[in-house]
């Protein structure tokens, strides 16, 4: 903490003596949300030290990662780092109707989220990833409950998935269960692992989860626009939802509109600002693998990736 | 049960009035009504297969727009009627509170900017506190709880949580006693404050989770406000009941003393209602700290957020140690504020030194000036490792004073990773995978599915008529009324399906809690050691986050319904539990020894005296779990759950507020149906025994 401070005293003074600076950011704190995933919190320590070296204050706070695009609206948040084409894409563009809040830009990074299984399901399952092979095996993801039908467990019903119209637009002999949280999916991955049962799940990518239980996504046939409006699309011409999740969906920033006035040289760089899929799993895998705790592992990606974001900086900046 | 309930005095029935109403609380007029409405009720259900659709569920066209009525209501009175700015206006004054107290436990970067205060000079303030309150015992366990959280790593979190509950248990309690007075001065005042609190309680926590953050701002400020809110209810029922409570002669003596009506309330009625306020604030206290993982979602710093964090990334151990720390923390402020209570003021001889009366205070402020000198003679030296090695690197002195400064994260004696290694291990053993497999096969398909489909293929009106029966012949006219309104309006808000599923996991959870809770309470009674293990206990698992457990719990039955059922369980038992203890224990000794006289066996005592008499308490005990229940199965949802809970949580997505509070209302208005017939009948029968 304490060095932290003179760190940023530092950069403070040095800031204040380039010249190159357009106005000077408020001192007020610019405060960045965290959620409870560890790709997003370190991202967002890694944004706030790099807003930090450039000599602004900066506050986290914790908050459910729905109602923080009203608290980006009022401005009570400044700024949101992962805003998830499938998950959130809902809640950004209802703010962004409502008004206060803006699209900052997208990450390199795709986002891909759908049916996927741990690698062991393949040995019981040998024609995956095709979703006709899945289909067959169908009663080997039966549980207590689902007699024989599968079972596939979605991902909570916030984050939009269709799983249930997939399922019926494709006949296929699966019952969909919701989880109510990632952990709850966690948890019943870990479950399956111990003795090698089947399962299929809602995953996504970029994500913890790739680097402890290697696996795979479902190939459903490919998305088409349209397919979630327009019944023709897909394979079944009378049924929506027949085709699997867009591979590439977007993974954007989002700001809030009165950070450009306030903060004009942060807001410069949020916009700059863009990770690729392999950073955000080597960020995820700093605190979920070698347990690190986020700070630190904002602090040694930050010294390791200097060429990543130096070029963010305005120019003349250190 | 219901034998009990008809068995009313007629001297009561005679002074209600006359007409219709003095007819329906006759006793063979209320069996016969009773039994009507059930047949009507059951009749439905065997017609059901002939109904037509639109009587066995309100159709969709006669539904009325709440969803729109409810966002224009907020619209207004928040934005345009300009409330917002109001609650703003609050929040900022909480806001700097909160700030100057952040700053001085962890260094927040906010006036009066200090630096934080070291974690020796908070764990030796905490155990010289504990000792002038309690003797060794607390000194031990209240500095203990605070070197565990250094040690174990988590200091800045605990200090973080810390400086939001060191605002929120406070303000709880002075304006939970505030209230509280005024319920007492006026009755009318009771009248509004008891429903309004009731609605308060029951009211979903995912309704809270958008109005804290628009009007209090995302933050420790909405954290705060939601922990507030929360905790109220009981500070101010027992501040209540704790002032009706003194005795006439108490008073007498304090108006012949020529007391004013301030002095009445500050040296006559307060000191008297002592015992009472006091465990409502232990109750403020405990609340507070139920609280601090679900708010976590709104901004509370600290130990839930990390606690969610280890969560996402699925580390069981550390979660389970963060959970630890929770527990200790809600522990040591519970027997801290129990120990104030008793505490007798301590009286000198005359000529006693100024220091010997002052020695603890005294002794605090050395312990304070002693590790502030160490911690800032560390400043400017690098982090010492807790564990040095070699040892030939050890140098006493710097080691002292670096760790009495702070004890680093990576250095601490965490073993969040062995023991979460350990526990995965545990949890997956066959045999217990097995077991588990067998229980979730049973209870599912022959329990808890069935019963779940009967519940959704009853006709609508046979629910409301079969719960108005109910209420009617428990708690009498009134609530048999409101019983049916409510119902009424539960199916008009329209999720009448979903709400059905909510009300089948709690009766199931309640149910279950009341078959193993009593007889567990029964056996504890026993022996008064058993009791007072069985009270930690339950303080215990009221605390420890529940997250912890579920997500172990998921692991070993799976993402079905008993998980869910035995997520709310371990809630709805506390109530169940802590109250037959209490009704049992407060049976009038006059009563068990006529029994024992009367040559009564065991089992006869219990059955004929001892329940009959707990029974009132027992049934807060089950109105308590009810509450409970409805609130923990919106949470369980966290697992995956398909009632209104997993619905609340869809409404988030895209921040629908009016749908989210037709939902909330829906389980708010069962909830209080049930709430005020269990409440009807306990009074009524209080005051059979006499014991009102």
């Amino acid at each position: 903490m304490k060095t932290k401070f003179i760190m940023s005293a530092a950069a403070m003074a040095l800031a204040s003596a380039t010249a190159s600076f357009a106005a000077d950011d408020s001192a007020d704190p610019i405060v960045i949300p965290i959620h409870n995933w560890s790709s997003q919190i370190v991202m967002s320590h890694a944004v706030g030290q790099i807003f930090e070296s450039m000599g602004n204050n900066v506050e986290f706070v914790t908050t459910d990662s729905q109602a923080v695009y009203e608290s980006v609206r009022l401005g009570d948040v400044t700024l949101e780092l992962e805003v998830w084409e499938g998950a959130f894409g809902q809640s950004f563009r209802t703010a962004l109707e409502k008004g206060g809040l803006h699209d900052a830009g997208d990450h390199d990074a795709v986002t891909r989220e759908d049916w996927w299984y741990p690698m062991w399901t393949k040995d019981a399952c040998p024609g995956l990833p095709s979703w006709e092979a899945l289909n067959e095996c169908a009663a080997l993801f039966a549980t207590a409950e689902t007699g024989d039908k599968g079972r596939y467990l979605d991902g909570p019903v916030d984050w939009l998935k269709h799983g249930k119209e997939r399922v019926e637009a494709l006949g296929m002999d699966f019952v969909v269960v919701n989880a109510g949280s990632a952990a709850a999916l966690w948890a019943e991955i870990a479950a399956a692992e111990a003795d090698k049962r089947p399962v299929v799940v809602f995953n996504w990518t970029p994500n913890f989860a790739e680097a402890v239980w290697p696996g795979e996504f479902v190939e459903f046939p490919a998305w088409e626009d349209g397919c979630d409006t327009d019944p023709s699309k897909g394979p079944n011409p009378d049924a929506l939802f027949d085709c699997g999740n867009p591979a590439d969906g977007y993974l954007k920033k989002a700001a809030w509109d009165g950070m450009k006035d306030k903060w004009p040289n942060a807001y410069e760089v949020l916009t700059k600002i863009s990770f690729t899929n392999a950073q955000i799993a080597e960020m995820a895998r700093l605190v979920d693998i070698e347990e690190m705790e986020p700070e630190e592992a904002a602090e040694e990606w930050l010294g390791a990736n200097e060429d990543v974001w130096k070029g963010w900086l305005p120019e003349g900046a250190s | 049960m219901a034998d009990i309930a008809t068995s009313s005095d007629p001297k009561a029935t005679a002074q209600r009035g006359t007409g219709l109403r003095a007819m329906l609380e006759d006793q063979t007029v209320a069996r016969r009504v009773f039994w009507g409405l059930l047949g009507i009720a059951a009749l439905l259900t065997v017609l059901r297969p002939w109904l037509p659709d639109g009587l066995v569920r309100i159709p969709e066209v006669l539904l009325l727009p709440w969803r729109d009525w409810i966002d224009a209501a907020f619209q207004l009175i928040a934005f345009d009627l300009g409330f917002i700015h109001v609650t703003r206006f609050l929040s900022g004054i909480l806001e700097f509170v909160l700030d100057a107290v952040a700053n001085i436990l962890y260094g927040r970067a906010r006036w009066p900017r200090f630096e934080a205060v070291p974690w020796t000079v908070i764990a030796s303030g905490a155990a010289i506190l504990g000792y002038a309150l309690g003797g060794w015992r607390l000194a031990l366990l209240a500095g203990g709880t605070f070197v565990w959280a250094a040690l174990i790593g988590q200091w800045k979190w605990t200090m973080e949580t810390m400086s939001v509950i060191v605002v929120a248990a406070p303000l709880g309690f002075v304006i939970g006693g505030l209230v509280g007075i005024w319920c007492w001065k006026s009755k009318r005042v009771e009248d509004t404050v008891k429903p309004l609190l009731l609605v308060m309680q029951v009211m979903p926590f995912f309704s809270y989770l958008l109005p804290a953050v628009i009007f209090f701002k995302v933050g420790p400020t909405a954290a705060t406000v939601a922990t507030v809110a929360y905790s109220l209810p009981p500070m101010i029922l027992m501040t209540t009941l704790g002032l009706k409570k003194v005795s006439p002669e108490v008073v007498e003596a304090g108006k012949m003393a020529g007391c004013s009506r301030w002095q009445m309330l500050r040296y006559v009625y307060l000191p008297s209602a002592r015992t009472e306020i006091l465990v409502g604030l232990n109750q403020v206290i405990m609340l507070c700290l139920a609280m601090v993982v679900l708010t976590a979602a709104i901004g509370m710093p600290g130990l839930g957020a990390k606690l969610l964090e280890a969560m996402g990334s699925f580390k069981l151990g550390r979660s389970f140690e963060i959970g630890v720390t929770i527990v200790l923390l809600a522990v040591v402020l519970d027997r801290l504020s129990k120990a104030w209570v008793v505490k007798q003021p301590e009286h000198y001889e005359k000529g006693t030194p100024w220091w010997q009366r002052n020695f603890l205070p005294l002794l605090g402020v050395a312990a304070f000036v002693l590790f502030l000198v160490l911690s800032r003679m560390a400043s400017g030296m690098d982090p010492v490792p807790l564990v040095v090695s070699p040892m030939s690197e050890f140098n006493l002195p710097t080691w002292i004073a670096g760790v009495a400064d702070e004890v680093h994260r990576k250095e601490s004696l965490s073993q969040g990773r062995e023991f979460d290694q350990s526990i995965k291990a545990f949890l997956a053993l066959d045999w217990l995978q097995a077991t588990t497999y067998a229980i979730r096969f049973v209870v599912n398909n022959y329990f808890l599915v069935p019963t779940e489909k009967a519940l959704l293929f009853l006709p609508t009106l046979s629910v409301i008529l079969a719960v108005t029966a109910i209420a009617y012949r428990l708690g009498g006219v009134t609530p048999g009324i409101l019983a049916f309104v409510f119902f009424c309006i539960v199916a008009q808000l329209g999720y009448w399906d979903r709400a059905m599923l909510t009300l089948h996991s709690v009766f199931m959870a309640t149910f279950i809690a009341l078959a193993f809770g009593v007889p567990m309470a029964i056996f504890a009674v026993r022996k008064e050691k058993r009791a007072r293990v069985m009270i930690l206990l339950c303080d215990t698992f009221q605390t420890f986050p529940s997250y912890v457990y579920l997500l172990p719990a998921v692991m070993l039955f799976g993402i079905s319904p008993v998980t869910v059922i035995i997520s709310i369980l371990i809630y709805t038992m506390v109530p169940v539990v802590r109250y037959t203890v209490e009704g049992l224990r407060n049976v009038p000794p006059e009563l068990t020894e006529a029994a024992d006289m009367s040559g009564a066996t065991r089992w006869q005592k219990l059955t004929k005296v001892q329940l009959p008499l707990a029974m009132p308490t027992i049934a807060v005990g089950l109105n308590q779990a009810l509450v409970f229940a409805f609130f923990m199965v919106i949470i369980a949802e966290f697992i995956g759950t398909r009632d209104l809970g997993q619905e609340m949580r869809r409404t988030l997505a895209g921040t629908n507020l009016g749908w989210n509070f037709v939902l909330g209302f829906s389980v708010v208005f069962m909830a209080l149906t049930f709430d005020i017939a269990i409440n009807a009948w306990a009074e009524k029968r209080r005051k059979i025994l006499g014991l009102a």
